[in-house]
């Protein structure tokens, strides 16, 4: 090596920092969420159904927890919905990635000179943001429930469904990683978002299932997510039934929702990341 | 032996002039040792070995599903080989990955932009992955897209972009951190032949710029003329590598096609009169001769069969295919146990083939 025609090893350009690999992936997702704002508005259409339709159907035939709650149907729901939203949102970044895989542009990310756990997590975090920017954007429906939110509820629902959101997108990128085709990325998904969104107290609570539904729902992650939310969103007054995941007779606070969300998160994104760096 | 060449366009046709250059002082930019990359059962490459010396433009050969791309993707670390090695730039494509990524660039078979974003944007992303420091990267990009002919739609997204103007964006991408290797994985697939030798345009031009080594692989038999050398592949194996005109005057001299009025008996006769044996194909009879100004007055003077026409030419690649593997190249020519193999291929790499735009 090494002559007149200035051959081999010539170029030792450092490789990029992994934090500026975050940095640039995070920016390219929120770059797309931006330039394609219509998604932004189509993704009014789905928790406007469940809310106005499904809310204002069940609330009309139903009383709710047989009166016994400050809150009525749709306001209880509405926490869940914001958690659908987050969920829903979340799982589009592994979709981004198998979209990225069929467009090709997958290949030019994987064959550039940067780590790909950095990849990974710069994916997992970009899609975390939009989610939960999706969210905060279900705020909007606060006037048509008629609950009452403070600035300092809305400061705290946005790191909860940042976590929620981002142990989420994790497991939608380990699931990414693996397969090739949009085909079978929906095929996975439809077998496991729906369980993931009813087999959670996003709908009803989760206190009085019988134990055949109770147990899935309890082990399902995403219940926590939506529990915390539910938490910050709905302060029942005294004496009246919280709607808490009770685990052998023990009420769930906000900090043990999010310490599951986390554990689950990091169980998520490690797995993630191993199965990003090894695919071909 | 290195060639170097000069190549000037005439019609729409390339044509390329050749001089010797002397072949010390060149070094091996990529070495390729005792290759095997297997999908299960099916060996995709069968332990090759080649060297690519610097600075040449080196082509890779071969009906589709023949292996050209799985090469490409080992030495482009997007695979790991089952055995063998490979080194790039003098860094070994599995242990070195960074540094061999950032000593090449690729222009794939599938498109590999994001069509969501602008021409911009897309080198942009590029030269910031590529650790460029923005000043030098604002200054290349604009050369690059100059040097295209993209400058004045850069702020156009990809959607809205022609086929061949996203594959020329691809080539300015690819040159955009100044890599030792560029690999044109069949850089014209699916393109007419006006942006054909447009793209072709930039790459010579870009050749007589930079010391770059071009590796390219291709199908179209006139596009592989332009190279250097030649690698032809064929179900996983190097058959042959030489120079097209080395690997032509294998053939044996000019190539006569015959059409008569009993091709059966017209064989006969040529092996009789003229120990010579005549093949068949779909345009009629055609056989070698050394010297074919000479022969074909023989011809026609000594055979009883009626001849109905005669036509000679020089070998082409095509030709020097036909006479290697006893097949012609062309993807419909390749038949079910080709398209078998493809399938097979793409299925274990992955290759994503359903969105081509």
């Amino acid at each position: 090596m090494g002559n007149a025609s200035g051959g081999g090893q010539r170029d030792k350009v450092p490789p990029l920092s992994n934090l500026r690999v975050i940095y640039i992936i995070w920016y390219r997702d929120l770059l797309r969420f931006w330039r394609d704002r219509a998604r932004l508005i189509t993704s009014f259409a789905q928790p406007f159904l469940f809310l106005v339709i499904i809310g204002t159907g069940l609330s009309s035939g139903i009383v709710f927890l047989g009166g016994a709650s400050d809150y009525d149907y749709i306001q209880f729901m509405y926490p869940g919905i914001i958690g659908m939203v987050v969920l829903f949102t979340s799982i589009m970044a592994g979709v981004s990635i198998v979209w990225d895989r069929e467009f090709g542009f997958l290949k030019e990310v994987l064959v550039a000179p940067i780590s790909r756990s950095a990849v990974a997590i710069g994916k997992a975090l970009g899609g975390a943001t939009i989610a939960t920017a999706q969210g905060l954007v279900m705020l909007v429906f606060i006037p048509f429930v008629g609950v009452s939110i403070s600035a300092a509820q809305v400061f705290l629902l946005i790191p909860l469904m940042f976590i929620f959101a981002f142990s989420l997108t994790s497991m939608g990128i380990l699931i990414a990683s693996r397969i090739k085709t949009m085909e079978s990325f929906q095929v996975v998904i439809q077998l496991l978002l729906f369980p993931l969104f009813f087999l959670s107290p996003a709908l009803f609570p989760v206190e009085r299932l019988p134990s055949w539904l109770g147990i899935p729902v309890r082990l399902n992650p995403v219940s926590y997510g939506i529990d915390s939310l539910r938490q910050v969103v709905l302060t029942p007054s005294q004496g009246m039934p919280s709607f808490g995941i009770t685990i052998a007779g023990h009420t769930m606070s906000i900090v043990e929702d999010v310490a599951i969300l986390a554990l689950f998160g990091v169980i998520m994104a490690s797995l993630a990341v191993w199965s990003f760096r090894n695919q071909e | 032996m290195v060639w170097g060449c000069a190549v000037h366009y005439e019609s729409g046709k390339i044509c390329v002039l050749r001089f010797s250059r002397k072949s010390n002082n060149m070094t091996e930019i990529i070495k390729v040792e005792h290759l095997v990359k297997k999908f299960g059962a099916l060996v995709a490459v069968d332990d090759i070995s080649f060297e690519v010396e610097e600075g040449e433009i080196f082509g890779f050969l071969g009906p589709n599903g023949a292996g050209k791309t799985t090469t490409i993707n080992i030495l482009c670390t997007l695979m790991k080989p089952t055995s063998g090695r490979a080194t790039l730039n003098g860094y070994d494509v599995i242990r070195q990955q960074n540094q061999v990524r950032h000593s090449l660039g690729l222009v794939f078979q599938d498109p590999s932009l994001d069509i969501r974003l602008t021409a911009l944007q897309n080198l942009k992303f590029h030269a910031f992955v590529y650790n460029i420091p923005r000043t030098v990267a604002k200054k290349r990009i604009e050369d690059v897209l100059r040097m295209v002919g993209l400058w004045d739609r850069r702020k156009d997204e990809v959607c809205n972009y022609s086929g061949g103007m996203r594959r020329r964006l691809e080539i300015a991408r690819g040159l955009l951190h100044h890599p030792r290797v560029l690999f044109l994985d069949e850089p014209t697939l699916g393109l007419d032949p006006q942006t054909r030798n447009h793209i072709w345009n930039h790459i010579l031009e870009l050749r007589k710029r930079q010391n770059i080594t071009i590796f390219l692989t291709t199908h179209y038999m006139d596009e592989a003329e332009v190279a250097d050398r030649i690698a032809i592949i064929d179900y996983g194996k190097i058959v042959a590598l030489d120079t097209p005109e080395a690997l032509k005057r294998r053939v044996g001299g000019d190539v006569i096609t015959l059409k008569t009025e009993n091709d059966g008996k017209a064989i006969e006769e040529l092996r009789h009169h003229h120990k010579i044996e005549a093949r068949r194909d779909s345009d009629g009879l055609f056989f070698e001769v050394a010297n074919g100004e000479e022969f074909i007055p023989l011809l026609v003077s000594g055979l009883a069969t009626e001849i109905h026409s005669i036509s000679m030419r020089r070998p082409t690649l095509d030709d020097v295919f036909m006479k290697l593997t006893g097949r012609e190249i062309r993807e419909e020519a390749g038949g079910e146990g080709v398209m078998r193999r493809q399938w097979a291929m793409r299925q274990a790499g992955g290759r994503g083939t359903r969105f081509h735009h």
